[in-house]
C-alpha cells in the first residue's frame, strides 16, 4: 500500500510546534489536488480488501450495550 | 476565564468478528483488554502516566478521559494518545485471546452507536466560573449545541430512518440518506442532571473536580466522536469561545429554541443547513442562520477583545469556510478538514463506483470502518495517511502525550506522584483531586486548584513519608 506523504492544502508542516502561524489561503495547487484524488481512487479499490466480505452480517454483529 | 481547563472523555465500541464461530461478547473482550491494566494498577479504573484516566465504563465500554488541559494542542494530543493506548490494549488482547483459543478480529470504534441503536459518547468538559449562572449559561449555549453538528458532526449513513429512536414522535426524512450527526438521533432531553436515562445534551450534574466555591464543570454530552484533528480543533475552540462570550455577560438567549430535541434531529437530517427551527415566540431560523449568528458574534468579540490563543485564526477561518460550504452546497473547501465532509466525499465516490445507494449495508460497514482506530485498517486513518485528512498535530506531539502530562495543569503532579510511588513500590490511590499513599492516609494530597503545576508539593510528601519511615 502506498504511503504517500502528500499533504492537503490546510495542513501544517511537521516542524511547526504549538503556537501555529496563520494559515495560508486555502486554494490547493492543481498538482496537489490531482495527486490527492488519484490516491483516493486507489483507496476506493484497496478498501475492499480491508473490509470483511459479508457487510450485512458484519454490521448486524456489532452490538454493544449503551454507555455513559 | 482567561485560561480554561478542558477535557474530553471517549467511550469506544467493541466489536469482535469470527468467520465461523460465535465471537466473544464485548464484555469478555474488554476484560482481555484491561487485563494488563489490572496487572499494572490493581484495578480496571486507573490514572496513567500522562495524567489521563483509563477505565471500563458501564456496558463494558473501554473509556479514556484526557487529563486536564488548558491548550487545544494539549487536548488534541492527549485525546489522540488515548486512541494509541487503546490500540495497544487491543493488540495485546488479540494475542491473549489467541493463546486461549479465541481467534477472531477485534475492532475498536470511536463512534456513537451500535447496530441496535445503543448509543455512547464523546463527553466534553469545560471549567466555568461559579459566578456565571449555570442555567443561564446552559440555555444560552443550547441553540449553538443543537446546530454545532454543521461544523463538527462526524457524518452518518442512515440506512433505515424508520428504526431511529423516537422516530414516531420526531419524524425526519424517510428515505435512506447521509446525515450530519451520529449522535443527534439519540438525544432525548436538552438540559438535565441524568446522563444515561434521559440522555440530555448538557448535563447539569455538579461535580467540579475543583474548588467548588469558585468553579463548575460544564459537561456537554451532545457531541459526535470525531476522528479529524481539525474538526476537533474547531469543535473545542468554537465552544470555548462561545463560553467566553457568555461569561463576558453578552445576552444570547434571544435564540431560545422552542423544541430542542426535535430541532437537533431536523438539523442532522438536512445537509442544506436550511432546516427551519422554531424559536420561542414563534419566529423560525435555519440551522445555518443560527450558526452564522454565532460566528458573527464570535468575530465581533475577538475584534474587540483580541485573541486569547494562537489557533483562533485557523478556527475562525474553518468555521466560516464550513458554513460557506454548506450555504453553497460545495463541500470541496472543507473535505479534508471536517469529519462529515471527509466521510461524505469518500462514501459518495465509493457508492458511485460500486453503484450503491445509502440503503446498503456496505456503506454502513464503511461508516464503522471510518471510526475503526486501527492505524493500518481504519478508513479515517488510511485517508489521513494519504493526506486526505488534514492534521493539527505532529506525530511527535502525539507520541509525547502517551506518557507525558499536559504542562499547564495539576496532571503534572499526578504524573510525578505515580512515578514516585511506583519507583518506591508504594501502594497508592487517586482520583481527579486526591493523591494518597495507602500506608500514609493522613498525608493525602488534595489538589483542588486544577491549574496547580508545582511538583515540589508531591516531592515534599515523599520526603515527609521517607523520613517518617526511618
Amino acid at each position: 500500500m502506498a504511503q504517500d506523504q502528500q499533504r492537503p492544502p490546510h495542513q501544517r508542516h511537521e516542524e511547526d510546534q504549538h503556537i501555529p502561524d496563520p494559515l495560508p489561503e486555502g486554494t490547493p495547487s492543481p498538482g496537489s489536488a490531482s495527486a490527492q484524488s488519484a490516491d483516493l481512487d486507489s483507496l476506493l479499490d484497496e478498501i475492499d480488501g480491508v473490509l470483511e466480505v459479508n457487510a450485512e452480517e458484519f454490521v448486524q454483529g456489532f452490538v454493544q450495550k449503551g454507555g455513559q | 476565564m482567561d485560561t480554561r481547563i478542558m477535557g474530553v472523555e471517549t467511550e469506544y465500541g467493541v466489536h469482535t468478528v469470527h468467520p465461523t464461530k460465535r465471537p466473544l461478547a464485548p464484555d469478555e473482550v474488554a476484560r482481555y483488554m484491561f487485563k494488563p491494566v489490572v496487572d499494572w494498577g490493581n484495578s480496571s479504573n486507573v490514572f496513567i502516566s500522562n495524567g489521563s484516566r483509563l477505565y471500563l465504563d458501564v456496558g463494558s465500554h473501554p473509556e479514556y478521559a484526557t487529563a486536564e488541559t488548558t491548550r487545544l494542542d494539549e487536548l488534541l494530543a492527549s485525546d489522540a494518545a488515548g486512541d494509541a493506548i487503546m490500540h495497544r490494549l487491543v493488540t495485546k488482547a488479540q494475542q491473549a485471546m489467541a493463546d486461549d483459543g479465541f481467534d477472531g478480529q477485534v475492532y475498536l470504534y470511536r463512534n456513537n452507536a451500535d447496530s441496535l441503536g445503543n448509543s455512547y459518547g464523546s463527553h466534553e468538559n469545560y471549567m466555568i466560573e461559579r459566578t456565571t449562572q449555570y442555567r443561564r449559561l446552559a440555555e444560552a449555549l443550547l441553540p449553538f449545541m443543537v446546530t454545532r453538528q454543521l461544523i463538527c458532526g462526524s457524518g452518518v449513513v442512515i440506512q433505515d430512518p424508520n428504526v431511529l429512536p423516537l422516530v414516531e414522535q420526531f419524524p425526519t426524512r424517510s428515505d435512506p440518506h447521509f446525515a450530519f450527526s451520529q449522535r443527534a438521533d439519540y438525544m432525548y432531553e436538552a438540559i438535565s442532571s441524568s446522563s444515561t436515562r434521559a440522555r440530555p445534551m448538557i448535563n447539569t450534574r455538579d461535580e467540579p473536580h475543583a474548588d467548588s466555591s469558585k468553579f463548575r464543570r460544564l459537561h456537554v454530552i451532545v457531541g459526535d466522536s470525531n476522528m479529524s484533528e481539525t474538526t476537533q480543533l474547531l469543535r473545542f475552540g468554537a465552544t470555548d469561545l462561545l463560553l467566553r462570550i457568555i461569561e463576558a455577560g453578552k445576552p444570547l438567549s434571544n435564540l431560545q429554541l422552542a423544541h430542542p430535541v426535535r430541532a437537533i434531529r431536523n438539523v442532522s437530517h438536512d445537509l442544506t443547513g436550511n432546516a427551519p427551527l422554531e424559536l420561542v415566540g414563534g419566529r423560525t431560523m435555519t440551522a445555518l442562520e443560527i450558526q452564522e449568528y454565532y460566528l458573527d458574534m464570535a468575530q465581533e468579540f475577538l475584534n474587540k477583545n483580541g485573541e486569547h490563543h494562537g489557533y483562533l485564526k485557523q478556527i475562525m477561518d474553518l468555521w466560516e469556510r464550513t458554513l460557506e460550504a454548506i450555504r453553497s452546497q460545495n463541500y470541496s473547501a472543507i473535505d479534508t478538514e471536517i469529519d462529515w465532509a471527509i466521510k461524505y466525499k469518500f462514501f459518495n465516490a465509493y457508492a458511485h463506483k460500486n453503484n450503491l445507494d445509502w440503503d446498503t449495508a456496505r456503506l454502513v460497514q464503511l461508516d464503522m470502518s471510518y471510526h475503526d482506530i486501527d492505524p493500518q485498517r481504519g478508513l479515517f486513518n488510511l485517508l489521513e495517511a494519504r493526506g486526505a485528512a488534514a492534521r493539527v498535530l505532529t506525530d511527535a506531539q502525539v507520541e509525547a502525550a502517551h506518557n507525558n502530562p499536559p504542562a499547564t495543569t495539576r496532571a503534572l503532579l499526578r504524573h510525578r506522584f505515580i512515578h514516585s510511588a511506583r519507583a518506591l513500590g508504594m501502594d497508592y490511590s487517586m482520583d481527579w483531586t486526591h493523591m494518597k499513599l495507602n500506608h500514609h492516609p493522613m498525608q493525602t494530597l488534595y489538589i483542588r486548584d486544577a491549574f496547580e503545576t508545582d511538583i515540589s508539593i508531591v516531592d515534599e510528601l515523599f520526603a515527609k513519608v521517607a523520613s517518617a519511615d526511618l
